[in-house]
């Protein structure tokens, strides 16, 4: 074990795979010389060189549909946009070919690439920087996304999605990466597929994932005090969804909150609760609750930013609502 | 000519593959229309014809290993490339013997085999994948190129200059092959582009660029010798402006409000291959039977696509999410060597 | 009372059109109900024997208040009132909008108050053959939960006294969850009020004769009026003061357990009715024979363990009742008047009240006026 930071994790995963997969090479904005906006890859340029560290132009539509063509051209690229604010630029190229390729080539051609974006507020960025558009990309058949909330899954998921042949979205959220932490020495690739308890327990299941996840823990720990035990999961996985866990649990506490820090209408939020309202109806003791941001582009004066985001506060009520308020 | 450009043999077999190249597009496509009119091809369907010398030339620069990129108008390319005519019919068919087992349909061909890497729908949307495409090659050190159809009106898209700027920037071995045939849909290109010479963007990426005769098969043929000789020297990307015309609408049926009937026939009078008939004839190189013997054979490969095709078989709707995912999760390791 | 429309909030019962102890059948007419859109007929939905009428004609009840009890076909007697313990608030007394349970065993035509049960419940009751319609809720919005139907099929096999047992626990485990209590304590000198008792008691026939805790609940009565914040009910993340007070008293059952049904306007009786009242609840709460009302209505309790010598307890509050005053032992002891040490008789109150609602200052003031108020028992 050794103390280390999620970005760190981030960072130790590039190399290893830039090291381990000859074909793999990392490209994006800033991720050479500048070592990455977030510094996630901070001294790979001196350690791989400029093939395989590359600087792009701020060229988000070019730079991913050419990550796309390298994949489809025999490499593994690890393309990196600054933030899924910017990934709008490149929305045609994820959802109209790297998703569709394959289903288009009737199963020729597979794209293997993995893409890695900031995503998430609260760092007073305002609303160019701050959203938090999983639920879009979770939305589109044809690709993986994931969220790694963890350490190691920060380390982890990146080889694995690597070797995965269909396209996958790494979500990193930006308030994650000085999230401080241990990772065992040999700590290595992980799943991408499922969902994992993150904390047990039996009256209610509260879904979480990304930075949100950490807000969800200690909304449990206040539930505690409360003689509420809530169960926390923690998706990893937004696309696809692993059902099976979320059910297993649900079913097990009979009740459910989904904290998303999307917008709630039409969220990831809105998709769970569809789901355990079709596979869990008849388990469930209580509505599906909800916290999600609240509909409005994420504002910059702190106090605003908090009120529009999940707060632990928010979520101890949304579960506390799931039960008899007397009686 | 420079020294490294590779020659054009114009021996008359040679000019007798690109007539029958040429026929084979067309007489295909002119099929096509009666299919879709009778309610065997359906969706969008967008025809070449008018712009057959454009795919037969650029093709005959290509080696078996380069990769292709292209759009939506893409019958051509694909059977100047060499997807049989059996796979591209049964693919607009929408039948599982198609060049994408039906699921693309006339705009999505797709094939394995010779490097073809789609039928993109999306105005510009191929063209960053042909510069991945080249720098996967150059990554893997492979003195391949990359021949990426677009036209006139994707040079008006963001990601045309994003991509060529890339593909200078890094000195990628990408062959642009503009097909300007002067209309974006129903836009002319001087109501869409503050510059219509096309080359000029090219130029400004830093990319060397010429224009031309899209109507002339010999001419492009030329051209596309002499640009693919320079990529595959220099590694860097080159760009061609082919000037040519549609003689149908954009998409099988339009009203044609946007350009005069006179407009088109004088075009017409440029249609490549009765050009190259003519010339072909005069040089005594073509005689009477010997193109009726290439229409026939075109006109049987056609009626066999088609008979191909009706005989095909519909997906089973059970394979409906069938090659959404790959099946096989972790890629092998030899996949890519 | 059935919900005969979305707006509807109450309804009066016109007349019974049947009696106790008649045989009805799905479909059959049982009252005659005037709303404000006019009289309209409430059909039985489950075949049964009538066994009491909770409701009398010309009386205006909140949608979701129990008008009768229908036992179905092959079912046993009624149990002992158990499921009311968890009290819903009585929506006449507290002007509180009509809650969803208990639920009606009767429906209009067309059924538009359906019980409120959660899908998990549902399906259980319906594996176990249990009537939803039976049960009160403990989730949201009074909803029937899994744990309240399985609940009930453990009570129809544990008995009745295993079943008041959890209920009980389900109350004060959710009280002690959720209600922030605080405790205040006193000692009263009640030497004045037990002398003027005893005094007025000679005046009486035996039958007649009053306790002291007549005394202690009038005085408790009496104090509320000046302190609203003890009376009442916490609903919805709020308090919601009742204008009546309907006194909680905490009654021990032989057979173990404890059960709290109102004394209704205590504070409006004279003594020796207030008297008659604890008489009759007492004696009906051992015999089973509350009625629904006085176990949802009361707005506040009082509970004593004098008669156990217990110097002085801190008792749990009902939710949703905001506070409950506690009685300890009545005993001799020393105590100083006008600076002499005398022996008095004393006894301790105490106070445990929800801070969401008031503070230990007014809890303070509250309790000194109870004291205040026995030191002049003539005015009770």
């Amino acid at each position: 074990m050794s103390t280390t930071t999620y970005r760190e994790a981030v960072r130790t995963a590039l190399r290893d795979v830039l090291e381990r997969e000859p074909r793999a090479f990392l490209m994006g904005e800033d991720v050479g010389r500048y070592g990455g906006c977030y510094a996630c890859s901070k001294g790979l340029l001196d350690e791989f060189g400029p093939a395989r560290v590359r600087d792009t132009p701020l060229s988000e539509a070019a730079f991913v549909g050419a990550g796309i063509g390298a994949a489809l051209g025999g490499m593994l690229p690890i393309v990196e946009i600054m933030t899924v604010n910017f990934s709008l630029l490149a929305l045609d190229q994820i959802v109209n070919n790297a998703a569709t390729i394959r289903h288009m080539s009737g199963g020729q051609f597979s794209i293997p690439l993995v893409i890695r974006m900031a995503t998430g507020a609260g760092r007073q960025v305002a609303a160019q920087h701050s959203h938090s558009l999983e639920g879009w990309y979770a939305h589109v058949p044809g690709i993986r996304v994931v969220a790694p909330a963890t350490l190691a899954d920060a380390r982890g998921m990146l080889w694995t999605a690597l070797a995965d042949p269909d396209p996958v979205v790494i979500f990193e959220h930006a308030m994650l990466y000085s999230l401080e932490g241990e990772l065992p020495e040999n700590a290595g690739a992980v799943d991408i597929d499922r969902a994992a308890v993150r904390r047990p327990g039996r009256d209610v299941t509260v879904i979480a994932y990304s930075a949100s996840l950490y807000k969800a823990l200690e909304a449990a720990g206040r539930l505690a005090a409360d003689e509420i035990e809530a169960e926390v999961i923690d998706l990893r996985s937004l696309r696809p969804l692993d059902d099976a866990t979320i059910m297993a649990s649900v079913r097990k506490t009979r009740r459910a909150v989904v904290v998303d820090e999307g917008w709630r209408s039409g969220s990831l939020a809105a998709e769970l609760s569809a789901r355990i309202m079709e596979q869990a109806f008849y388990d469930l003791d209580a509505p599906v609750g909800r916290v999600c941001t609240e509909e409005v582009p994420i504002p910059y004066p702190k106090h605003l930013e908090d009120a529009a985001l999940p707060q632990p506060e928010k979520i101890v009520a949304a579960v506390k609502a799931l039960f008899g308020a007397h009686g | 000519m420079t020294k490294h450009a590779e020659k054009t043999h114009l021996d008359r077999d040679h000019l007798l593959l690109l007539l029958k190249e040429m026929l084979r597009i067309r007489r295909f496509e002119e099929r096509c229309v009666e299919l879709y009119s009778t309610g065997k091809i359906r969706g969008f369907l967008h025809l070449y014809i008018g712009e057959e010398a454009n795919a037969v030339g650029v093709m005959q620069a290509l080696t078996a290993d380069d990769a292709v990129v292209t759009t939506y108008r893409e019958h051509g390319h694909a059977l100047a490339r060499g997807i049989s005519a059996r796979a591209l019919m049964a693919e607009m068919y929408g039948k599982r013997e198609g060049s994408s087992r039906g699921r693309g349909g006339s705009m999505h061909v797709f094939d394995a085999a010779t490097r073809f890497y789609g039928g993109n729908a999306i105005v510009a949307g191929g063209i960053p994948l042909a510069v991945g495409l080249a720098l996967a090659d150059k990554m893997r050190g492979r003195k391949l190129l990359t021949a990426c159809f677009l036209g006139d009106g994707a040079a008006a898209e963001g990601l045309f200059h994003e991509s060529l700027n890339l593909a200078a920037l890094w000195q990628l071995p990408v062959l642009f092959v503009c097909e300007n045939n002067l209309y974006a849909m129903g836009t002319a290109i001087a109501r869409a582009h503050s510059q219509t010479d096309l080359t000029k963007y090219a130029e400004s990426h830093a990319i060397a660029a010429e224009a031309v005769d899209g109507m002339d098969v010999v001419a492009v043929e030329v051209a596309a010798r002499r640009a693919a000789a320079l990529v595959r020297e220099t590694g860097a990307p080159y760009f061609l402006e082919n000037r040519t015309y549609r003689f149908r609408a954009h998409s099988m049926y339009d009203p044609e409000l946007y350009r005069s009937k006179a407009e088109v026939e004088e075009w017409k009078k440029r249609d490549p291959i009765p050009a190259l008939e003519a010339w072909l004839a005069s040089a005594g190189l073509l005689h009477a039977d010997e193109l009726a013997r290439i229409e026939a054979a075109v006109a049987a490969e056609v009626d066999d696509a088609v008979a191909f095709s009706e005989a095909g078989e519909w997906e089973p709707i059970e394979d409906l999410a069938k090659d959404v995912m790959t099946p096989q999760r972790t890629l092998r390791r030899e996949e890519a060597a | 009372m059935p919900s005969l429309g979305a707006d509807m909030e109450a309804g009066t019962l016109v007349e019974w059109l049947k009696k106790p102890g008649e045989r009805v059948a799905r479909g059959d007419i049982i009252a005659v109900v005037e709303t404000q859109k006019g009289a309209i007929e409430i059909e039985v939905f489950e075949p049964g024997t009538i066994e009491t009428f909770l409701a009398e004609p010309g009386q205006k009840l909140a949608v979701g208040t129990v008008m009768a009890f229908i036992r179905g076909e092959g079912e046993r007697a009624a149990a002992p009132v158990v499921a009311p313990i968890l009290p819903a608030p009585a929506p006449g007394s507290s002007g509180a909008p009509a809650r969803a349970k208990p639920a009606p065993i009767v429906q209009p035509v067309p059924a538009a108050g359906a019980v409120r049960a959660s899908p998990a419940a549902r399906r259980r009751a319906t594996e176990l053959g249990i009537d939803l319609a039976k049960l009160s809720g403990s989730g949201p919005a009074g909803a029937i939960t899994l744990a309240d139907v399985e609940a009930s099929a453990k009570a129809g096999r544990a008995g009745p006294r295993e079943a008041m047992r959890q209920v009980i626990g389900a109350a004060m485990a959710r009280s002690k969850r959720e209600i922030p209590h605080y405790y205040l304590g006193d000692t009263i000198d009640l030497e004045p009020a037990l002398e003027w008792l005893e005094a007025e008691n000679l005046k009486r026939s035996v039958p007649e004769r009053m306790l002291y805790s007549v005394l202690l609940l009038k005085a408790v009565a009496l104090a509320l009026n000046g302190y609203p914040e003890f009376n009442g009910f916490w609903i919805d993340d709020g308090f919601r003061p009742s204008a009546r007070v309907h006194l909680g008293v905490a009654v021990s059952l032989r057979q173990g357990g404890l059960i709290a049904p109102a004394i209704h306007d205590a504070d409006r009786l004279a003594l020796p009715e207030l008297m008659a009242s604890l008489r009759d609840l007492v004696r009906r709460a051992r015999s089973g024979g509350l009625r629904s009302s006085e176990l949802s209505d009361p707005t506040i309790t009082v509970t004593s363990l004098g008669e156990q010598g217990t110097e002085s307890l801190f008792p749990v509050i009902y939710p949703p009742q905001v506070a409950i005053v506690g009685f300890g032992t009545v005993a001799a002891r020393p105590w100083v008047v006008a600076g002499a040490v005398v022996a008095r008789r004393l006894v301790s109150s105490s106070l445990a009240a929800d801070h969401r609602v008031s503070d230990g200052h007014r809890g303070a003031r509250f309790l000194s006026a109870v004291g205040r108020l026995l030191q002049e028992p003539q005015t009770l």
